[in-house]
């Protein structure tokens, strides 16, 4: 098999798969099929030689993040029977503007510039833990900490918000 | 310690003062508040006296840059010449007094600790405007005196009967201290456009090496000098505010209206003599002015029955005085009497708020009478004021008014008969105003001549060290006729800039004697008629409606009050009435009222589109990305 | 079959431009589509790793590591977001008794 063929099917179930976070009627399947999303692009991130963001990938989003959605949708106990609907008109604008919004990505990409292939490194390793840590903690130190302080604020800002004692909204 | 220590000390200590009361004050003990207040006065007098000794050439002290743009610079700076040393004795001196007399008068008061605050803080300003080596760092001070000036005269601002009228006489002040603010504003921007310096001396050395400016800027800029000097010091046309401004507490009034503040005009004016010098129109119209103001003054003070109001008016006239002395190149004579002016209107202040403390806070002298039984210290220091400004011969008032006279009769014969007549009808006010009081029977309700007391030992000691000091205070400049060597003259000459080069005169001595004989023949003789007025024919003053022709017009200040009224308050009021009626009522309500009103409905139109429902708001972002876009690709 | 160097094999960049926009394109449609909140920070996070995707590729194209980083920093906004919009949801359910955004309404004058 030829790496193009990998890629465009990994490329179709991706798209397939977050299609179906959007069109499943129950909120827990399309947590599930995000979470199947997840591992789709992580293919897509072993294929272009990115191994560490890979793992990451599948560590923080399919494995913390989406564990805490579906953490949330367990204990709000959200049924089929109680999902909101949407009326058809709604949805036939949306779906329209979702559309158009493509279009115009592409065609806004359509006329981009790319920097043709032959100017591209051959040695393709940036991607690896190693680099990547070396950037981190050289170039981008300053961001890094700032991020654990984002990070702080948002906990707390997350316990501040589900204390029980105080009703903040009325 | 080095002179500029010494006065940056001195300039420190009232403010350090003002900072402890006015933050701590008010959870102190009264005698603490007062103990401080009067205290750091009194180290800052004993600092000037040890500046006084130890300096005789003008020395500069740059503190810092205000203001640094382009060619314009600022500095704070300070110099200390002979003219800014006599200011500062007479500041911290009489202050010192001052302060000590209000821990006795101000002990009942509630806000004692404010009170001594914004004393404290008057002297530091006043401070700033006598040692500034600049116009810039006086305007300083100026508004600061005049702040504090603006709080303590409206200081019983909350009294139940007379809040009202103290606000309102503080505004007054405010007020028209504001429109001479703006003359003295005016001056300093021309004197920018002119010199481009604000510095004394760089302004006067300029002038001094005969780089003048073109007349009419000269005229300019002195007379907008003047007119703020007749804002501060009470002149004709600004001076209604400082007889109202006796509202304020008695210790205020004696230190701020009578002995410092007011005088700050004439300093300004002494300051500038070298520009005053070359400008003669000016120094006619300053000599006119200060003539008629020292004139009405006498006469308005002749039928006043408020004790304060007398002297109020008295120390108009003396102001004027002393402008008249201005007026004619008289710089060291104006200093002089000045500085004993600053010592009988202190005492006779202080002496009028021991004699009101003593009729429980009554001012009207027809319910007086006959007091030099019950308070004998403020009796005889009294006297000793009233023969001092009147002029009796070897009192201090004698020897500075002698001086003034003098200049008079070397300029003009006409000037000096018209001052005789004003000093004559000072002699005469004076005098009723002392015998009413103190002479006679007491005329007032028994329950208040039950309560007549002496003030206390710290009312009554600055009392007889200001009565010291106008008994002898003509020693400064004695004539050569009594072996006198002139010392103010050569002490201000030596080391203020422009005034060694003023000619002072000096008469003859077979001059002098006349002067002064005619000067105590009108003192005795005012003494003489007031005596038989008031005491031998037993007379007290009518009440108001009794009274006719000059009498009355006297009594009801001249109406210039009225007057005023009629020029400048009643048309701005009907001014603003049209203005309220045809341009606010008709034009501007509507027009913001049409703003209003499209906002309202271009706001009722929209509001229908901020549905509330998240998807919405998220479907209109979505939309405006693409719109955005799409805007870009076809730009591009 | 090596892994390095896919877009030597053939595979062009636009592959992965139109892969992330459509990626993204669907996200959007389901923020407008779907009213319950819970799946709307889904469809959030979707869109959020169709950018990360796009940044991984041209970051293998251009062989540069800096459009790694800044996956990184985008999944640790991503990280802090969801935890704080879902406690921000959560509170909102316990009033509201619902997950419904079209009755998320208070913003309304």
């Amino acid at each position: 098999m030829s790496l193009e063929l990998i890629a465009t099917i990994l490329g179709g179930l991706t798209v397939g798969s977050a299609l179906m976070v959007v069109l499943s009627k129950h909120p827990v399947r399309s947590v599930l099929y995000l979470v199947l999303t997840f591992f789709m692009i992580s293919s897509n991130y072993i294929l272009m030689n990115a191994q560490f963001i890979a793992v990451v990938n599948i560590i923080v989003y399919a494995g913390a993040i989406m564990v805490l959605f579906l953490f949330v949708l367990m204990l709000l106990n959200l049924k089929q029977e109680n999902e909101p609907r949407t009326s058809f008109l709604i949805k036939i604008a949306s779906v329209l503007a979702g559309g158009a919004l493509f279009t115009v990505f592409i065609a806004a990409l359509k006329d981009g510039v790319v920097i043709a292939a032959s100017s591209v490194v051959e040695a393709n390793d940036q991607g690896l833990v190693q680099n990547l840590g070396q950037l981190l903690f050289t170039k981008y130190v300053l961001p890094f900490e700032v991020s654990s302080v984002l990070f702080i604020a948002a906990m707390v800002g997350a316990v501040m918000l589900a204390k029980r004692e105080k009703q903040m909204i009325d | 310690m080095a002179i500029d220590k010494l006065i940056l000390t001195i300039l420190a200590l009232p403010l350090i003062g003002a900072l402890i009361n006015g933050t701590m004050g008010k959870s102190l003990p009264k005698i603490v508040v007062g103990s401080i207040a009067t205290g750091v006065m009194f180290v800052a007098f004993a600092l000037a006296v040890l500046v006084f000794n130890s300096n005789h050439e003008a020395t500069f002290i740059h503190l810092f840059k205000v203001i640094h743009l382009d060619d314009l610079e600022l500095n704070a700076r300070l110099q200390v010449d002979g003219l800014s040393t006599l200011m500062l004795l007479i500041v911290t001196g009489v202050g010192s007094l001052i302060h000590l007399f209000s821990m006795g008068y101000m002990k009942e008061d509630e806000g004692y600790y404010k009170f001594f605050t914004y004393l404290n803080l008057f002297i530091f300003a006043m401070l700033i405007l006598i040692l500034g080596s600049n116009y810039f760092m006086l305007f300083f001070g100026w508004e600061g005196v005049g702040i504090c000036s603006y709080l303590l005269i409206g200081f019983h601002y909350s009294d139940k009967e007379k809040g009202m009228l103290n606000g309102i006489a503080a505004r007054k002040a405010f007020i028209m201290n504001r429109i001479g603010d703006l003359g003295l504003l005016i001056a300093l921007f021309l004197m920018l456009m002119q010199f481009g310096t604000l510095e004394y001396n760089e302004v006067g050395n300029a002038i001094l090496a005969g780089d003048l400016p073109s007349g009419w800027m000269l005229f300019g800029i002195t007379l907008c000098l003047f007119i703020g000097a007749t804002g501060k010091s009470a002149q004709i046309p600004l001076f209604t505010w400082l007889p109202d401004a006796m509202a304020g507490p008695t210790p205020v009034s004696a230190l701020i209206h009578a002995a410092t503040m007011v005088t700050a005009g004439i300093f300004l004016v002494v300051r500038s003599n070298f520009l005053f010098e070359h400008a003669p129109q000016t120094q006619e119209i300053i000599l006119y002015i200060g003539l008629a103001t020292s004139l009405m003054a006498a006469f308005m003070a002749m039928r006043q029955n408020d004790i304060k109001k007398v002297l109020a008016y008295s120390t108009v006239s003396q102001l004027g005085f002393i402008f008249v002395s201005l007026g004619m190149g008289g710089y060291v004579a104006a200093m002089f009497h000045v500085t004993t002016h600053a010592f009988f209107k202190a005492l006779l202040f202080l002496g009028s708020g021991s004699v009101i403390h003593a009729m429980h806070h009554e001012q009207d002298i027809r319910k007086m009478g006959g007091l030099k039984k019950y308070i004998p210290i403020t009796h005889i220091t009294f006297l000793i004021g009233t023969c001092a400004i009147a002029g009796l011969p070897f009192l201090s008032g004698f020897f500075s008014k002698d001086e003034i006279l003098a200049h008079a009769l070397h300029h003009n014969v006409v000037i000096y008969v018209i001052m005789a007549i004003s000093a004559l009808l000072t002699a005469i006010y004076m005098f009723r105003l002392y015998f009413v009081v103190f002479q006679g029977e007491f005329r007032g309700d028994d329950h208040t001549k039950h309560h007549l007391h002496e003030s206390p030992l710290n009312m009554t000691l600055p009392l007889i060290i200001l009565a010291v000091l106008s008994l002898i205070g003509g020693l400064l400049n004695v004539p050569s006729l009594f072996g006198g060597n002139h010392w103010l003259t050569h002490y201000l000459g030596h080391s203020t800039l422009g005034l060694n080069k003023v000619a002072e005169v000096h008469l003859g001595d077979s001059q002098t004697m006349m002067l002064m004989g005619v000067a105590s023949v009108l003192a005795l003789g005012a003494l003489f008629f007031a005596f038989v007025k008031f005491v031998k024919n037993n007379s007290v003053p009518e009440s108001d409606e009794q009274l006719t022709g000059w009498a009355k017009l006297s009594a009801n200040k001249l109406y210039i009050d009225e007057l005023y009224n009629a020029l400048f308050v009643k048309p701005i009021e009907w001014i603003s009435a049209a203005l309220h009626r045809f341009v606010e009522m008709l034009f501007l309500n509507r027009l913001i009222d049409g703003f209003t009103m499209v906002i309202d409905l271009s706001g009722q139109l929209v509001r229908k589109w901020q549905t509330g429902i998240v998807s919405s708001y998220l479907f209109w972002m979505v939309t405006g990305i693409v719109g955005l876009m799409v805007y870009y690709i076809v730009k591009f | 079959m090596t892994l390095a160097g896919i877009f030597q094999s053939g595979v062009s960049i636009q592959f992965y431009m139109v892969l992330a926009t459509l990626l993204f394109s669907i996200g959007a449609v389901g923020v407008l589509v779907r009213r319950n909140a819970i799946i709307l920070l889904m469809c959030i996070e979707l869109m959020l790793n169709s950018v990360n995707l796009l940044l991984v590729a041209f970051s293998t194209y251009f062989g540069k590591a800096d459009g790694q980083i800044f996956v990184f920093f985008i999944m640790v906004v991503a990280a802090a977001e969801a935890t704080v919009g879902l406690s921000i949801l959560v509170m909102a359910y316990r009033n509201l008794r619902t997950t419904d955004v079209g009755l998320f309404n208070k913003l309304k004058g």
